[in-house]
């Protein structure tokens, strides 16, 4: 068997509130518990889809994974690599293997800067060997890689459109040639027949270029588009992963047939969205220690509030958290 | 719609028309030009419908629904040509004792950000019951009664002690059950929803989508529901009406407008969604982008983008045809047809 190209074991984000010394004497302060002990893999030139609602740890899960905030404890691995023991210098390397693209094109891109600038400026943080002249020659061939003109190089974002803002993000990812690109929501913000270019050009970009992705979304049409393997989360854990055609034809977790009854689908023949699920999402701030859905949860049984359900493969590659299926 | 209406006559068909948008133009005065985000628009919404008004950022949606409530600043909007019909009164023909007894009572509307809709400094019971102190003369006790029943109407649980809560101790989807609850406070006949599941996650959004629908049934009311998320109009309206660069371009019944689009730009929009359903490597995305609208091109807005486009796009606006009973849309490619 081969190494995956990212494997992430048991990580894990906990954040603090009320971590003032006043809290803490009094036994105030709480636990975030924002990602908790999840794990995957991702194989090379494959596409993981991270996909749940708001507050699941989904882009905090992205976050960790390129060291942009520190995990309290889990391993990842790039290419076999224990990324968490490496130094600065080191992960400043590994950087190069995988790269952010945000969901606003507005916020991620510096509006005092052209174009060559934004991106010119990774090749000169990881390439600084390289020429003036060889940099430019390079931004033109990823200008041109997305989809954009010779002309646009010396402009500034304002003078893009948002879909043209995304190629340039994407541009920017591609500059220093990475194994791995991590897409925190890249085309939520979107119109849908810009989104459609945009998706197109992942797609393409992954087969010239034999790229592997992790796409963080919580739309679960896009998803399905994008991905290969699919892993679905809830208030800090994934709950169900599995091939792409597995999930969508036959979802198992109550968490994940519940999101997929209330999508509304574009054609009025299809069912209208459905409600599965009782109340609102649960809290991640000191969750109980069962399953994270047991409150909300059609087919809840005592056990389920007081033991956390493991990842079980119920058909191959495909995992369920669930202590009743 | 002709057929709901057993005698048939024209009269019959005017008094069930809950709001009719005549040939609706508004202007923004800006700095870097005029921009004409309404271009001659007209709509009918019947009494009892639930009529969706669907397109991208900057389509112009908003604007209209803004207008209709008289809500835009003037300047630096300017109404340049058309009216507004609610119930027989002439929107911009009220004082502003007029309009303030209108607006709540007989139209209301929801918004997509209820944490900027509401305000923060007072309880929701305090901003519920002013409202209905105001409007409808209540007492304190009658509008505090009233309050917790409409809480109640839109499934907020122990609405009692909820009164006394601020907007911020609420999450997205109960905050968007009390603006709906104020909305619903005074009985409107006509409510206006722009964009307000945009914001919640599928399965809040689901939530809100069943509640509007429940109480627009409940309550008998018309809406006009604003959306760019073709799945949310698909299970909840009646007609739609497709906007692009500040033209209405297609308008007819849900079924039609999804079985058999009509205007290029709205084949182009279903095309584009990836669907859960079927699975292309590739989706097929309309090229090009919108227009700037400070300097849009001449005439069809979409030509530019438009896999059909003729010279006589290139000239002239196309009006909105009727190219089926009750369907009507804006493409030159429908004169050459029915010439």
């Amino acid at each position: 068997m081969t190494t995956p190209l990212l494997e992430v074991e048991n990580l894990t984000k906990y954040f603090t509130l009320n971590d003032d010394i006043v809290s803490r004497i009094a036994g105030k302060s709480r636990t975030l518990k924002a990602v908790d002990d999840i794990s995957f893999s991702i194989n090379a030139g494959e596409t993981l889809g991270l996909v749940g609602e708001s507050g699941c740890g989904k882009s905090t899960t992205g976050r960790l994974i390129t060291r942009l905030i520190e995990p309290t404890s889990g391993a990842i691995r790039i290419g076999g690599e224990d990324l968490l023991a490496f130094d600065r210098p080191r992960m400043m390397a590994a950087r190069k293997q995988m790269q952010l693209v945000f969901q606003d094109p507005y916020s991620s891109l510096n509006p005092r800067k052209t174009i060559m600038q934004i991106l010119g400026r990774p090749l000169e943080i990881h390439e600084p060997a390289t020429s003036w002249r060889d940099r430019r020659e390079r931004v033109l061939e990823l200008l041109n890689l997305v989809g954009l003109g010779r002309e646009h190089i010396d402009r500034y974002p304002h003078e893009f459109s948002g879909g043209q803002r995304q190629r340039i993000a994407i541009a920017r990812a591609l500059a220093v040639n990475p194994a791995l690109v991590i897409g925190d929501e890249p085309v939520s913000a979107l119109d849908v027949s810009v989104q459609a270019q945009i998706l197109n050009l992942f797609r393409e970009l992954q087969e010239r270029l034999q790229l592997t992705y992790l796409f963080i979304a919580h739309d679960l049409s896009v998803i399905r588009h994008i991905s290969d393997r699919v892993a679905v989360m809830y208030v800090g854990k994934i709950v169900e992963t599995g091939p792409v055609s597995d999930i969508f034809a036959a979802p198992l977790h109550p968490y994940t047939r519940a999101l997929m009854a209330a999508v509304p689908e574009a054609d009025p023949d299809m069912p209208a969205p459905k409600l599965m699920l009782q109340g609102e999402v649960a809290t991640p701030i000191d969750p109980p220690p069962g399953c994270r859905l047991c409150r909300r949860c059609p087919i809840a049984t005592p056990n389920c509030e007081t033991d956390p359900p493991p990842l079980r493969e119920v058909a191959p590659a495909h995992f369920v958290a669930c202590h009743n299926l | 719609m002709m057929g709901n209406t057993p005698q048939g006559g024209i009269e019959n068909i005017v008094a069930d028309t809950a709001l009719s948008i005549q040939d609706l133009t508004v202007r923004f005065h800006l700095k870097r030009g005029i921009l004409t985000a309404v271009d001659h628009i007209s709509f009918d919404i019947a009494r009892g419908e639930t009529f969706g008004l669907v397109g991208e950022s900057g389509s112009g949606k908003t604007v209209t629904a803004r207008a209709i409530m008289r809500l835009l600043p003037t300047p630096p909007a300017e109404i340049a040509s058309g009216r507004v019909v609610l119930d027989d009164q002439s929107v911009y023909d009220l004082s502003s004792e007029e309009l303030r007894a209108i607006r709540g009572r007989k139209i209301a509307m929801v918004f997509q950000e209820p944490m900027s809709a509401l305000n923060p400094v007072f309880t929701v019971g305090a901003q519920m019951t002013d409202v209905l102190r105001t409007n409808l003369k209540m007492s304190r006790a009658e509008a505090r009664e009233r309050a917790v029943e409409l809480l109640q109407l839109v499934g907020i649980p122990s609405a009692g002690s909820r009164l006394g809560s601020y907007v911020h101790e609420f999450s997205g989807g109960m905050r968007q059950r009390v603006m709906l609850a104020m909305a619903l406070s005074c009985n409107p006949g006509f409510l206006i929803a722009d964009e307000p599941t945009t914001a919640l996650d599928v399965t809040i959004q689901a939530t809100i989508l069943e509640l509007i629908d429940s109480m627009i049934h409940r309550l008998g009311m018309s809406l006009l529901f604003i959306t760019h998320n073709l799945g949310v109009v698909a299970h909840s309206c009646d007609r739609i009406g497709v906007m692009y660069a500040s033209h209405l371009v297609e308008t007819g019944t849900t079924r039609a407008i999804f079985a058999n689009p009509q205007h290029p730009y709205t084949v182009g929009l279903l095309e584009s969604i990836p669907r859960l359903a079927d699975q292309k490597r590739y989706l097929t995305p309309i090229p090009g982008t919108v227009c700037n609208m400070l300097e849009p091109p001449q005439g069809c807005k979409f030509h530019p983008r438009c896999p059909h486009a003729m010279d006589v796009c290139r000239e002239q606006a196309p009006p909105l045809r009727e190219v089926a009973p009750g369907h009507l849309a804006a493409c030159h490619l429908h004169a050459m047809a029915t010439v």
